[in-house]
Formats: structure tokens, C-alpha cells, sequence
């Protein structure tokens, strides 16, 4: 294709998109799905067909609106109303309205903290573009910033804005996504390889999900550029097995991009060529570390292996290769198209931008959330999260998920970025976060991470192999009131152990839920130890009489 | 009459074999196509026997115990044939502290089995995964393949009786 | 002969030189420095994965193993410090819980690498619980058996079947505290289709866990200078 034609696509589906009066925009993203949403939209579909409005309402499915929790989700004319908890039956009625007053009983108010608060840079048009149309990512100059990298600028000056933009890997690490760009890009290896890790593999999280399922282009294109500035003609997605959704419009997108020369060789009439391809994970969280994903791609074990050498250095089949998260990708675009300057004017003074978290638990508005750096836990938690579930009390917020720590109610007010998190013991991850209320005990949730860790350790290494094995029979003891103090001392000894000495970040962090409970709530390990008494009432203690009789 | 059936047998066999095949070629058979050769196997066969075990081993060129270290490396991959219906139960962070225990008890009550296991006459397996991304929905449960949310024990108890009672 | 160059460092404050492609652990042995491993065998791929043999190097937090950490120019490696020991100790106590060695009753006694290391280390006792697994003992080959008791899953065995002899006959199933190691598809030792019988899997197994049969308790004594002699050879070869 060469940029006449793609410029006259855009503009013919612009075209098109002006046609329609209205339009009815239904959420497909995963949680809207599992809610039937598929369903409502066909059936909106066959209604639009009976009443004869084909030419004037245009039906999209769309990618993750944000608010999970009140799924399936409609949007009628571009935020005019949102609709909620929409059923089947309903269909009829939203299409009857559409030329009128809007269905009261569904509706939801945009102008709530949920909404307004947040800043959408790596969702921007998550749950505004077709997630099956490459035409419609088109309409919204899609593509046109990767064109605008291979016509206008040299790979030096694209990496430029980025290393301007400040923006670091949202991986979990946080490493500045420039300098690893800028690794690569000097390396000298036959061939190169960019990695997107879509392993996915916190509990809690689902960040990467929703933007593959909702906007698959912005994460291709994404990739393209870092391809053209790194200097790589190949890219790999490996993404968990666990979603379906992602994986099929994935496939799908990449067969478009493909057609259109978006993809492939001689990218828009350019000399750059770039192809992707999909790999699968297959269930193991470690495979979300850099070097045993490359393993998996390579056909192996997901055992990680010593860095350095980084993969920058040598990565895929000993070659320079540049991985990147999906969101760290999803933020490329946005970019390019602003400019590096613009990027870093967002955020704090070492954080920059926004991060997208996935809120889950005790919490009123479960979903999707992006918030600029900086902002409290308590406004994300209490403002735009809702608060908690009706009738329980705040305990904790979760960050970082098996490698992440216990925030408690004195932390709520400490900004959210990068250092920020690690100076009380947690971190920021990859942006899962979950809300435990009074009901959840700290020592069960601590033996819950810890059977995570032990179950997913790849076993190569002794600390984390044995180490975890360890730390979790103690806290099941705890937690079924055998232990004593001296079990307790134990568990401090092998936190110690495993941190300092295990091979990989699995190993290295799996202490990081254990060390953070015990920090802030230590009273509730002493309870169980002293007392035999689970305050929360989780924990089965059978009381000594009980076992003797 | 039977060996019509007998045909019809061989051929979806064949037809199984070519689908794993045409994985194996679009990867060039290079033996890095180990892992998602084995992802093709077990979506047409359902699990991994010692059969496909040997035969993907041969075709890749890959040794057999580095194909068996990979089989189970993977906790995706079963090594066993699965029930006729599947109750996936997300045993993620979210999942969890929203009540995965009782629901996992409330089956065994049920059904008598275990987190990865099937039922003696073959009807349910259960199975557990890390997080399905649906965490809005917790505690999340998949069964055959639909992802249904925020069930109490019961009407997860009621579903699956009824799942399994459609096909009688 | 392209020019090799050369790097100076200081391990326990000692200047020393290497060649740029040295791994802190061969410098630190050509200077006679001693650092405790298992994993690592002279003529197999390193791996990284006992963990003992760990360094501290200024100005990082991290500790490295110097089995598969290149030296830098300027680097100040320690080999021994107070916090090192500690971990060590810890780590080979690590290795007695996990399975189930029990020494009076071993083929290896006296010739095992991980009672020398407990010696080396300065381990008096275990003060982590011990894991009691229950394991088998797989005797079904004619001359050699299989005791996962007493495993400590360096893979050396799997290494040298798949290196040096070609074999790759063993390798590891499963992750984590439920790995072990395994022929071909788990069948049993006597019925694999790959074994040839070399023998070099039992010489390398640093414990009692891979065995000649006919030995009793303490006669078992292993050779593995066959190891970078075979890769010499090799080499001379090409
Ligand atoms: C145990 C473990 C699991 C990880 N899982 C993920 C993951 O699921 N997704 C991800 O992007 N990074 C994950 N990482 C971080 C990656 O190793 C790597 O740092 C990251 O993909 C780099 O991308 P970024 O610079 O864009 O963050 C994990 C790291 C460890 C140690
Ligand atoms: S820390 Fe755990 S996961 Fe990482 S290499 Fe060691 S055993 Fe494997
Ligand atoms: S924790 Fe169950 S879906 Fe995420
Ligand atoms: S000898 Fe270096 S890690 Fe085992």
C-alpha cells in the first residue's frame, strides 16, 4: 500500500462513519462478554435490521470501557448515555430510543470520579475503536504514526522522544524504556528480535488483556516502530493461553495489518520490513521473566538463566533482542504522535505518564482504571474506585501481586510511583491491584502468595526451589495454630535467604507479600502463634481441647 | 455397517494427525515448534499421550525426555484425558479472597472431586488456572468454555448439575 | 590468533588478571582462591542454579555467581564474607531438607560433594525442618539405579548425557519442589530406548543419588576427569 492509498482509507471510512446518525458502541472486551454481550449486541443488530435504521446507526464492538464491575456496558452516540448492566431483553428498548430520550432505568453517569479522575493515554481509544476492523483504527489515524517514523524520521531521532518521554517499562521493573531501546539499538548481532510480553501472568491483573482485546493495531504498530528504531525485522507476541479473546483478535489483526502492507515487507512502500508472530504460553507465571519467556519461545523449559548477559546483549537464539510489556508498547503511539516532551509533562518527576491498574476485590468499581503517576492510593481506592463493598472495612490494598506487598490504611495517602512503592516493601508490578477488606485474614493471604510462588517456581534454583516449599508449610502452620515462635523466627531467617540469593525475580521478590504482612500486620501473625485465635475468623484453629477430645 | 464406522473413525483420525501436522510445518518441523506443537495436540486430542508424546518427539527431532520435561513443565498441558465436561475454577488473588475455598469444597461435597481431577465415571474434571483476567467476575469459573462470574456454591453446584445433565 | 585481552580485578583484595573471557570462578581458581560449588562441572555448561557459589562485588547490592559472571576490568570481587558464609550454610541446609539423605546408610558416604560442602561450609546441624518427601528408588537398569532421596537436582547428570554423550536420555519433569529427574517418558530406567549404558551420568552425580549397583555402603567413589579431557579432545579434533 503505498500512502496515497492508505491515507484514502482512512479518509473513506471516515466517509462512511459520517453517514450514521447515531451510533451504538457495545463493550466486547472479556468481562462484557462472560456477561453476554456478544449476545446483546447480535440482537441489537437484528433490531436495527427490523426497525430499518441500517444506514443511520452504526453498531460497533468495542474494546474494555473501564467499569467492569456494571458490565455489559453501551455507549450510545459517543458518550451521549452510557448504558449498564444491560440484559438481552433490553435490545428492543435501547434501539426504540435512540431517536429519543434516552432508557433512564439503564443509565449511568459519566460525570462520576470513576470517569472524570482518570487520563487515558495507553487506552485512549480502547473502547472507541471496532476491536475487529482495521478500517475503523484507520478513521482514527491508525497507523499514521508508524508511517510518520519511517518517512520523517531517522531511528535516532525517533528513539530520541522516547528517552525524552521519560517513559519506563511497565513490565513491573520500571527500567527506562529509552536506554533499553537505545541498548539495542547499538548492539551488533546478525539479526535482531522485539519481544511484547503478554505472559500476563500476576494474579489479579488484566491490563494487557483488555488492551489486546480491545485495541490489538496500537500494540502491532507499537511494536513496528520499536522494530524500525531498534533496527529488528521480527517481533514476537507471547501471550498466556488463559485468553482466548486476546489471542483470536491478535490473529485476526495481525492477518489485516498483513493484507494492508501495514505489516510484512517494504512496510507502506518503505524499505523497513516487520512481521509478527504469536506464541503461546502455557501456564507459568516464571515465563513472564525476560529470559525464561525467551526459553519458552526457543521450545524449552521456562527455566530463567543468569543476567547479565541481558537480552539486549544476547536475548532470542543469542541475539540482541529488545522486550517490552504490552502497555510500554501500547504508550509508543501516543508518543510519536505528541511527542516525547508532552509524555514526560505528565506524572512526577521520576515516574512519568500514566499507569493503568486493574482493580479487583473488596472494591465498588472492579475494572479498568488509568491514572496519571503520582496520584494516592486513596484517591484511586476511595474516589475513583468507589470504596469498598458495602458494609466492610478497608484492611489493605495489594499491589504487585506475588512479588508485590500489603499497603495498609497508614500508606493510602503515599503517591503512586515507581520508588514510592518500594520504600514500603511492595511494588508497583504490572498493575494489578486488589482490595481486602476486614474479612480477609493477612497470614492466609500471605500463605495464598506463597503457595503462587512455590507452585510456580521453576525449581533450577535451590533458595526459591526449597526456600518457598518451606515458607509455606510455616505459614500453614500458623495458620492452623501449630506454630511457635520459633517457626516465626524461621520464616523471618528464609525470607532473608530466598531475597538474597535466588536466581531470578521470582525467587528474589516471593518473600515481598510475607515481609510486608509481617511489617504492617504483625499483631494478627502474633494472634495466631499466641493466641490460636484468627482474628479475621478465616483461619480453622481447632483449640487444644478440641484435639484432645 | 461397522466398518463404516471404522472408517469414520480412521478419518477423523487422519484429520486429527493433519492438524498437528500442519502445525508442525508451518514451523519448518524445527524443534523449537515444540511447544506449540504440543498446544495443537492437545487441542485436538484433548490431553497428551504417550503416542503424540513420540510421535512429535520424532517429527521435531527433539529428545523424548526433553519433550516429557516440557509436557509437564507447563501446567496447561495434561498428560491425562479430561472428563466430557470441564469446570475451570480461577484460583487468582482476586478469586480467591472473594471465596475460591468454599466453592472448591462445595464440589468436592458434590462430586467428589479433587482440583485436577475427573470424576470416577468420567463425567466432570476439574481444574484449576492462575487468574483468567476476569477478576471483575470473581470468583470466576469456566465451564466448557463459558466464563461465568460471581457465583455462590450452590448456583455453581446447580450449573454444573445441569450442564451435566443436558447431554443424558 | 586473534588478541585476547586482558582484564585486571582485585578478589579479596588481591590484584589479579584474567582473560576478558573468564568467569570470576576460573580466575578466582587459577589464583587459588577457593569458592564452594555443586552445579558446576569443568566440561559442562554452566548453570547458575546451587547458588553457592555466590560473590559480593563493590558497589552492588545483588550477589552474583561466579560460575557464569564475567570479570570486568576494575571489578572488587569477595569470595568469603560474613554474609556469604551465612547464606551458604543456610543454603546447604536447604539441601538436606529437602529430600532425604541419609549418610550412614549411602553408597557415597565419605566420597559425597555435599557432605564436603557441609564440612567446607561450616554446617553443624540443620535448623530448617526436614521435607520428608516420599520418593522411589528406580533399580531397574542392570548396572546402575536411580535414588531420588538423595538427589539434589544440579543436572549434571542431564548435561552430560545431553553434552558429552549425545544421549539425552535424562532430563527434568516438572518445576519446582516437585521436579525430579526422569528417562525418556518417564518410563522406568531398565525399559529406556535411549540409554547407552556410558555410565558418565553416575561419575558426574555429585551424591548417592546415581549409583553402580554392585556397591554397598561408602564404596562408591566417582571419577569426572574424563569430563575436560573428552572436551580437550574434542577440541584437538575440530
Ligand atoms: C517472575 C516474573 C514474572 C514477570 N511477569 C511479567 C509479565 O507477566 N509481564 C511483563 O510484561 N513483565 C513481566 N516480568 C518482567 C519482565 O521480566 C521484563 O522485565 C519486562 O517484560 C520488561 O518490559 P518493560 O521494560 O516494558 O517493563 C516478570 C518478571 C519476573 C521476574
Ligand atoms: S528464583 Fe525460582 S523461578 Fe527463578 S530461577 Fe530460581 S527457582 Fe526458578
Ligand atoms: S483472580 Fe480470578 S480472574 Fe483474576
Ligand atoms: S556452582 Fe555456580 S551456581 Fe552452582
Amino acid at each position: 500500500m503505498t500512502h496515497e492509498e492508505f491515507i484514502q482509507l482512512g479518509e473513506e471510512q471516515r466517509k462512511k462513519n459520517e453517514q450514521y446518525k447515531h451510533s451504538i458502541d457495545v463493550c466486547v472486551a472479556a468481562a462484557c462478554v462472560s456477561m453476554q454481550s456478544d449476545k446483546i449486541k447480535k440482537s441489537i443488530e437484528d433490531e436495527v435490521k427490523k426497525k430499518e435504521l441500517g444506514t443511520s446507526c452504526r453498531i460497533r464492538g468495542v474494546g474494555c470501557m473501564g467499569l467492569c464491575a456494571e458490565g455489559p456496558l453501551i455507549n450510545i452516540d459517543n458518550g451521549k448515555s452510557l448504558y449498564c448492566n444491560v440484559k438481552e431483553e433490553d435490545a428492543q428498548e435501547i434501539v426504540s430510543a435512540i431517536d429519543k430520550e434516552p432508557v433512564e432505568r439503564l443509565k449511568l453517569s459519566a460525570d462520576v470520579p470513576f470517569f472524570n479522575r482518570q487520563l487515558k493515554i495507553a487506552l485512549e481509544d480502547s473502547c472507541n475503536v471496532d476491536t475487529e476492523s482495521l478500517d475503523d483504527y484507520l478513521a482514527q489515524d491508525g497507523y499514521e504514526a508508524l508511517f510518520d517514523v519511517l518517512t520523517k524520521m531517522s531511528p535516532g531521532e525517533a528513539l530520541q522522544e522516547v528517552v525524552k518521554s521519560g517513559l519506563r517499562g511497565r513490565g513491573g521493573g520500571g527500567y527506562p524504556t529509552g536506554l533499553k531501546w537505545s541498548t539495542v539499538q547499538i548492539a551488533v548481532t546478525d539479526k535482531k528480535y522485539v519481544i511484547c510480553n503478554a505472559d500476563e501472568g500476576d494474579p489479579g491483573a488484566f491490563m494487557d488483556r483488555a488492551m489486546l482485546e480491545s485495541n490489538p493495531h496500537k500494540i502491532l504498530e507499537g511494536m513496528a516502530i520499536a522494530g524500525y528504531v531498534v533496527g529488528a525485522d521480527q517481533g514476537y507476541i507471547y501471550i498466556r493461553a488463559e485468553y482466548p479473546l486476546a489471542i483470536k483478535r491478535l490473529r485476526n489483526a495481525i492477518k489485516q495489518a498483513e493484507r494492508k502492507n501495514l505489516l510484512g515487507n517494504n512496510i507502506l512502500g518503505t524499505p523497513f520490513n516487520f512481521g509478527i508472530e504469536i506464541r503461546l504460553g502455557a501456564g507459568a507465571f516464571v515465563c513472564g521473566e525476560e529470559t525464561a519467556l525467551i526459553a519458552s519461545i526457543e521450545g524449552q523449559r521456562g527455566s530463567p538463566r543468569p543476567r547479565p548477559p541481558y537480552p539486549a546483549e544476547s536475548g532470542l537464539w543469542e541475539e540482541s533482542t529488545l522486550i517490552n510489556n504490552v502497555e510500554t508498547f501500547a504508550n509508543i503511539v501516543p508518543i510519536m504522535k505528541k511527542g516525547g516532551e508532552w509524555f514526560a509533562s505528565i506524572g512526577t518527576e521520576k515516574s512519568k505518564g500514566t499507569k493503568v491498574f486493574a482493580l479487583a476485590g473488596s472494591i465498588k468499581n472492579t475494572g479498568l482504571i488509568e491514572v496519571p503517576m503520582g496520584i494516592s492510593l486513596r484517591d484511586v481506592v476511595f474516589d475513583i474506585g468507589g470504596g469498598i463493598l458495602e458494609g466492610r472495612k478497608f484492611k489493605a490494598v495489594q499491589t504487585g501481586g506475588p512479588s508485590g506487598g500489603c499497603i495498609p490504611e497508614s500508606h493510602l495517602d503515599m503517591p503512586i510511583d515507581y520508588e514510592s512503592l518500594i520504600t514500603i516493601g511492595s511494588m508497583m508490578g504490572s498493575g494489578g491491584m486488589i482490595v481486602i477488606d476486614d474479612s480477609s485474614c493477612m497470614v492466609d493471604v500471605a500463605k495464598f502468595f506463597m503457595d503462587f510462588c512455590q507452585s510456580e517456581s521453576c525449581g533450577k534454583c535451590v533458595p526459591c526451589r526449597v526456600g518457598t516449599a518451606q515458607m509455606h508449610t510455616i505459614l500453614e502452620k500458623i495458620t492452623n495454630g501449630s506454630a511457635g515462635m520459633h517457626d516465626f523466627q524461621l520464616l523471618e531467617e528464609l525470607c532473608d535467604i530466598v531475597k538474597n540469593t535466588s536466581l531470578c525475580g521470582l525467587g528474589q521478590s516471593a518473600a515481598n507479600p510475607i515481609l510486608s504482612t509481617i511489617k504492617f500486620f504483625r499483631e494478627e501473625y502474633l494472634s495466631h502463634i499466641h493466641d490460636k485465635h484468627c482474628p479475621a475468623g478465616v483461619c480453622k484453629i481447632k483449640k487444644e481441647e478440641e484435639v484432645i477430645s | 455397517m461397522e466398518l463404516a464406522a471404522k472408517k469414520k473413525a480412521e478419518s477423523t483420525k487422519d484429520k486429527r494427525k493433519k492438524l498437528v501436522d500442519a502445525t508442525m510445518r508451518r514451523h519448518g518441523h524445527a524443534s523449537h515448534a515444540l511447544i506449540e506443537t504440543l498446544h495443537s495436540v492437545q487441542e485436538v486430542y484433548g490431553y497428551l499421550d504417550d503416542d503424540a508424546l513420540h510421535y512429535v518427539a520424532q517429527e521435531l527431532r527433539v529428545p523424548l525426555s526433553k519433550v516429557y520435561g516440557v509436557a509437564t513443565f507447563y501446567h496447561f498441558f495434561t498428560l491425562k484425558p479430561q472428563g466430557e465436561h470441564t469446570c475451570v475454577i480461577c484460583t487468582g488473588t482476586a478469586c480467591y479472597i472473594k471465596g475460591v475455598p468454599a466453592i472448591l469444597h462445595a464440589i468436592k461435597e458434590n462430586y467428589n472431586v479433587d482440583a485436577g481431577d475427573t470424576s470416577d465415571d468420567g463425567k466432570l474434571s476439574v481444574l484449576t488456572a492462575r487468574c483468567i483476567g476476569s477478576c471483575g467476575l470473581a470468583p470466576a469459573v469456566v465451564l466448557d468454555g463459558e466464563v461465568t462470574g460471581k457465583l455462590e456454591p450452590d448456583t455453581l453446584i446447580e450449573r454444573i448439575g445441569s450442564m451435566i445433565k443436558n447431554d443424558a | 590468533m586473534s588478541k585476547v585481552r586482558i582484564k585486571t580485578l582485585k578478589i579479596d583484595d588481591r590484584d589479579v588478571g584474567a582473560r576478558e573471557d573468564q568467569t570470576i570462578l576460573e580466575v578466582a581458581r587459577d589464583n587459588g582462591i577457593h569458592i564452594p560449588t555443586l552445579c558446576q562441572l569443568d566440561g559442562l555448561t554452566n548453570l547458575g542454579g546451587c547458588r553457592l557459589c555466590l560473590v559480593e562485588i563493590k558497589g552492588s547490592n545483588k550477589l552474583l555467581p561466579s560460575c557464569v559472571t564475567a570479570v570486568e576490568e576494575g571489578m572488587e570481587v569477595s569470595t568469603n564474607t560474613e554474609r556469604l558464609q551465612k547464606h551458604r550454610r543456610s543454603i546447604v541446609e536447604l539441601f538436606f531438607t529437602e529430600r532425604n539423605h541419609v549418610c550412614a546408610v549411602c553408597v557415597s558416604n565419605n566420597n559425597c560433594e555435599l557432605q564436603n560442602l557441609a564440612k567446607q561450609v561450616g554446617m553443624t546441624h540443620v535448623h530448617f525442618p526436614y521435607m520428608y518427601p516420599a520418593l522411589s528408588v528406580d533399580a531397574t537398569h542392570d548396572r546402575f539405579a536411580l535414588d531420588h532421596n538423595r538427589c539434589v537436582l544440579c543436572t549434571r547428570c542431564v548435561r552430560v548425557c545431553d553434552e558429552i554423550e549425545g544421549a539425552h536420555t535424562l532430563d527434568v519433569r516438572g518445576r519446582g519442589i516437585e521436579a525430579y529427574i526422569i528417562t525418556d517418558l518417564e518410563q522406568v530406567w531398565g525399559e529406556s530406548e535411549t540409554c547407552t549404558s556410558c555410565g558418565k551420568c553416575v561419575n558426574v552425580c555429585p551424591t548417592g543419588a546415581l549409583f553402580e549397583k554392585n556397591k554397598s555402603v561408602a564404596e562408591m567413589k566417582k571419577q569426572t576427569k574424563f569430563l575436560p579431557y573428552l572436551t580437550m579432545m574434542r577440541g584437538a579434533r575440530r
